[in-house]
């Protein structure tokens, strides 16, 4: 199994261009990374979400720890 | 790269743009050290945090369409043509130029470069806000202004086929508008809804100095940006171009150096013109803050940024004096600002950045009224209503107006503000918690194995 089409560098280098592997599914690594952003931001809001509100609780019950 | 001079072109091209990137991220180490320092203990990594989570968050979004804006919005879209789907075809995330491809060896390097600009804009924003934001709320405003609204006026204002330059004769070579005023002007917008720290205003319209809790830190966090802005301006030029590839109408066969806008400059004006610029700032800074640390070297900064606008074509002693005006009137505006509407610019960013930028291009107007803007044809020529109208652009339209709407919405939807109370108690209650609870522990148990 091979991921790219470049199998020895005796070439001429004018002739290469893109050289990294997965070549043709860009389009779907970049849907990747977008949904892996969407997804981040989803999980941070949450989390801060509980962090300050367990916060807020043990500041309103007068607990400091 | 098949001719001696065609590879030694592009391979100092390549290596100029790389050599812009590690210069540019001392800037925003300068501005973490800088927020840290004018923290309070009890939010230092917070703040941290909070600024340094821009890199990998403008990041990726410039990566994954900040970077197309760029090219594919220089006509507005819809004022001066459409959207320009042919150059932005070989810039978006899934372009085949964007990896790793031995026939184009300068779109990642530069890139990077703009990618550096994208940062220090929502840099500028982070220092405004520090001690009361969300993180959550701070990041997604972080993203807005660094990956889509900077971008768009560099479209339009940063770019040798942008509108602005085209009909507005817009000159902005170093960014006072297109990154320090659009900053500037987001981060007063956040401000406004945002509101004050606690205690900073007290009855009565009473306002308290906040202590930094590290003077030292925020100063050398100042010099460290200094440093970084080397990056920031030579990443604005275009180190080496023939007059074909230009393209435009200068004729004979001397290769130069130019502008974003591919006017010819020289790196010897811009050097010259940053130090003269950064000395005006600093010692009208010193002056009229009465020897204050801090706006001396906030002053260096502002003079800079006032200057930034023409230093491509501004005598040195032009540069100074203007470098100088900025700052005084970014000091003055500051506090009026302050006195007036109940801001808390936590470090002076909204003058620095905002004010003094905005002033820049306002005086840019006048200084290089009538100087073509670009070496193409059909181009108006650089005047001062031209400028002031690019001004407001910059600071209202493209960045007050989307840090406020921004801000409505997340404050709406309970993500701007933290909690009174964690606020009041510190922003870094857990970490601070959880590390008494260690040391508590290990006294015990220091005690019970005496």
């Amino acid at each position: 199994m091979s991921m790219t089409e470049i199998g020895n560098w005796a070439v001429d280098l004018k002739e290469v261009g893109a050289v990294y592997p997965m070549q043709g599914m860009e389009s779907i690594m970049a849907l990747v990374g977008v949904v892996l952003w969407l997804g981040w931001h989803v999980w941070q809001i949450r989390h801060e979400n509980v962090v300050l509100d367990e916060q807020s609780a043990q500041l309103k019950g007068g607990g400091s720890d | 790269m098949d001719t001696e001079i065609s590879a030694l072109t592009t391979v100092f091209t390549e290596f100029y743009y790389w050599l812009t990137v590690p210069l540019m991220f001392l800037i925003h180490v300068g501005f973490c050290m800088y927020e840290v320092g004018a923290s309070r203990q009890k939010n230092a990594m917070h703040t941290l945090l909070k600024n340094s989570m821009i890199i990998p968050l403008v990041t990726i979004t410039f990566f994954f369409f900040g970077w197309w804006i760029y090219w594919a919005f220089p006509n507005g879209p819809f004022i001066t043509g459409g959207i320009d789907f042919a150059a932005g075809a070989a810039n978006t995330a899934w372009s085949e130029t964007m990896g790793p491809n031995l026939g184009d060896r300068i779109t990642g390097v530069f890139w990077a470069a703009f990618l550096l600009f994208s940062w220090t804009a929502a840099s500028i924003v982070s220092g405004a806000v520090i001690e009361r934001i969300r993180l959550s709320g701070f990041w997604i405003i972080a993203v807005m202004i660094g990956s889509f609204a900077w971008v768009v006026d560099a479209a339009w204002g940063w770019h040798s086929g942008g509108w602005m330059v085209k009909i507005l004769g817009y000159h902005d070579a170093y960014a006072s508008g297109v990154i320090h005023a659009i900053a500037g002007g987001c981060a007063l917008g956040v401000l406004v809804v945002l509101g004050p720290r606690i205690g900073k205003f007290g009855l009565g319209g009473k306002i308290r100095n906040i202590p930094q809790q590290n003077p030292w830190l925020v100063c050398v966090g100042l010099f460290l940006i200094y440093t970084g802005f080397w990056g920031f301006y030579v990443a604005c030029n275009v180190p080496l171009i023939s007059p074909e590839g230009i393209g435009g109408n200068i004729t004979g066969a001397t290769f130069t150096a130019t502008n974003i806008y591919l006017a010819p400059t020289t790196l010897g004006a811009i050097t010259v013109n940053f130090l003269m610029s950064l000395s005006g700032g600093m010692l009208i800074g010193y002056m009229v803050s009465k020897g204050e640390a801090f706006w001396t070297y906030s002053g260096g900064l502002a003079g800079i940024i006032t200057a930034s606008a023409g230093n491509d074509l501004y005598h040195p002693i032009q540069a100074m004096v203007i470098g100088g005006m900025g700052t005084y009137a970014a000091y003055k505006l500051h506090y009026w600002v302050e006195a007036k509407f109940k801001i808390d610019d936590a470090v002076g960013a909204v003058a620095v950045h905002g004010y003094a930028g905005f002033i820049g291009v306002v005086i840019c107007g006048f200084v290089l009224w009538g100087y073509p803007s670009s070496p193409f044809d059909g181009y108006a020529t650089i005047n001062p209503l031209g400028q002031f109208i690019g001004a407001i652009i910059m600071f209202f339209v493209l960045g007050f107006v989307p840090g406020w709407i921004a801000a409505k919405i997340l404050s709406g939807l309970g993500m701007l503000r933290i909690p009174k109370e964690v606020e009041i108690a510190g922003l870094d209650m857990t970490e601070t918690n959880l590390a008494a609870a260690e040391l508590a522990e290990i006294e015990a148990a220091a005690k019970s194995e005496a």
